[in-house]
């Protein structure tokens, strides 16, 4: 079997399953997470993202490979773990209870 | 330690003649109360149901809950171009015209007629009654009787708006008022990129109006969204908008640009550092056409450079958002019960040219998200306090002028319309 992100992003291929369409299926993941787990995933992924920003910049949209996608996907699921590790420290976000705002539009990719 | 100037009188809600005493948020509380609403406020008003994007063919519908207004509209867009809205009812035994699996959720599609899942009557885009099953087994029925029943519409800057009041005259862009007339010619058609969100929530709509209609609560209930040291020094400069204004029922508060970018790095979340976004959006403005100095003059009236963005409050339940960073929010709340409602979040981005735009977009998205979720927990907690009524009146600042407005307007609707109504005459 292939490598599930392009070339240069071996690192994240543990991180796999963060590969994850939709912020709503993303954030879900996010709160059935550790922070252990949520952290393991962010201090492999954000020093990537750090170092391939050229990278994402060059990536078009139009025509967008799987392996490209699921590499955008991962790092859209950094953007939703990066607030417990950076501001909550905790899946939830505090004092949100039992309440949660559900994504029911979304682009494509 | 004012930062921005105010009004000779001295206080925003003094120079526009808002009385000055505490609150008492009856009107949030009364199940009473929320069924003259309904027809006051609800029936009455022009409520935005959406936009022009989402019907791009001929024969492209959805369907809108409106439940305060006990409704339920199609809006479609006819084989002549044109955008019209229906009762969502079908004429021969009142079934609901158009759903999919479930009657309660909304959907949308495109189609060359509505066909009634019981009998099978069928309706053309303009809503004629267009076929009759066994039609020979009826009485003489003379379809052009049981069209569907059409709802006004009209749209402003590609926003679709009903008005469910069948004697309502007053065209869209009178209602709007001076800051639709304001906006006007802002390119919202170029942000197609959508990201919708929805949540229920258990308070009143108007308090979630409340919450969104002031920036005070920012630096303490969301303050840990800061870095720690931000964080304390924004709570000590404290919140002050730039300007506030307000026309009729509708009212607009214009704000300083915050954090984007921000004077240090060192100021914002890793995450924002490295995808130059947050909050306010992706720091570098896609090109939309026009300049920050060029935007519609209704967007930062004050013209000020330290500018970042402008909240305005349609009433009763439509809020839209210009960021400097050339993209738009819009909230809606959709009453449900005197103490439950719908909201609904919308980012409106230029469509991202890379992947690192469509990850700026995604933070930005993301981060109204995290917010979002902090305020309306927080109003299920105001909901059930303010129903104890062991408090029943409170002070507001004056950075809380759009609250007071939006809570008396929403009462001199109801005093107005049951005046104009009532079956005892006057005197
Ligand atoms: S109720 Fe619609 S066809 Fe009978
Ligand atoms: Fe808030």
């Amino acid at each position: 079997m292939g490598n599930v992100f392009p070339a240069g992003f071996e690192a994240l291929e543990p991180f796999a399953d963060w590969a994850v369409q939709g912020e709503k299926a993303r954030y879900a993941k996010r709160v059935s997470s550790t922070m252990e787990e949520l952290q393991a995933f962010y201090d492999v992924a954000y020093p990537l993202l750090q170092k391939n920003t050229e990278y994402m910049e060059k990536l078009s949209l139009e025509g967008i490979g799987e392996e490209d996608k699921r590499l955008l996907w991962a790092f859209c699921a950094l953007v939703t773990v990066a607030f417990p590790v950076e501001a909550w420290g905790q899946p939830r976000v505090p004092d949100s209870g039992p309440s949660s705002i559900d994504a029911i539009i979304e682009p494509a990719v | 330690m004012a930062h921005f100037p105010k009004p000779e009188e001295g206080s925003w809600t003094e120079h526009f003649k808002i009385d000055t005493g505490p609150v008492s948020y009856a009107d949030s509380i009364s199940p009473e109360f929320y069924e003259r609403e309904r027809d006051a406020v609800f029936r009455r008003t022009w409520l935005n149901v959406g936009r022009v994007e989402q019907l791009p063919r001929k024969g492209s519908y959805f369907t809108k809950e409106l439940d305060a207004a006990r409704a339920s509209v199609v809006v479609v867009r006819g084989t002549d171009g044109e955008v019209r809205a229906f009762h969502n009812v079908c004429r021969h035994r009142g079934n609901k015209l158009v759903w999919d699996d479930y009657p309660s959720e909304e959907t949308k599609g495109n189609c060359r007629q509505f066909t009634c899942k019981y009998h099978a009557w069928r309706y053309d885009l303009d809503g004629k009654l267009a076929f009759v099953q066994q039609e020979s087994e009826f009485f003489d029925i003379d379809k052009s009787k049981y069209g569907l029943m059409q709802v006004r519409a009209e749209v402003w800057e590609g926003f679709i708006f009903v008005n469910l009041d069948p004697d309502n005259t007053t065209p869209l862009k009178d209602y709007l008022g001076k800051f639709a007339q304001g906006i006007e010619g802002y390119p919202f058609d170029k942000l197609t990129q959508v990201h919708k969100y929805r949540a229920e929530i258990g308070s009143n709509w108007k308090l979630f109006i409340d919450a969104f209609a002031e920036f005070y609560h920012a630096p303490i209930l969301h303050g840990g969204q800061y870095e720690a040291g931000e964080a304390a020094k924004i709570k000590k400069y404290g919140y002050e908008a730039l300007s506030y204004d307000i026309d009729g029922p509708h009212s607009m508060v214009s704000s300083w640009g915050g954090i984007a970018p921000p004077k240090e790095k060192a100021m914002v979340k890793p995450i924002e550092r490295v995808l130059r976004s947050g909050l306010f959006g992706p720091w570098d403005a896609p090109d939309i056409g026009m300049t920050t100095e060029q935007l519609p003059s209704a967007i930062n009236p004050t013209r000020s450079d330290v500018w970042g963005m402008d909240t305005f409050v349609f009433f009763p339940n439509f809020m839209l958002l210009v960021w400097r960073p050339n993209w738009v929010l819009t909230y809606h709340y959709w009453p449900t019960s005197y103490n439950t409602h719908i909201f609904e979040g919308t980012c409106y981005f230029v469509p991202p040219e890379n992947g690192f735009q469509r990850l700026q977009q995604e933070l930005a998205a993301v981060t109204f998200k995290e917010y979002g979720l902090q305020d309306g927990n927080t109003l299920e907690a105001t909901q059930t306090m303010l129903e104890r009524r062991t408090v029943d009146e409170f002070p507001l600042c004056d950075q809380e002028i759009l609250l007071r407005h939006l809570h008396s307007s929403t009462q001199n609707f109801v005093r107005e319309y049951e005046q104009k109504n009532s079956k005892t005459p006057a005197g």
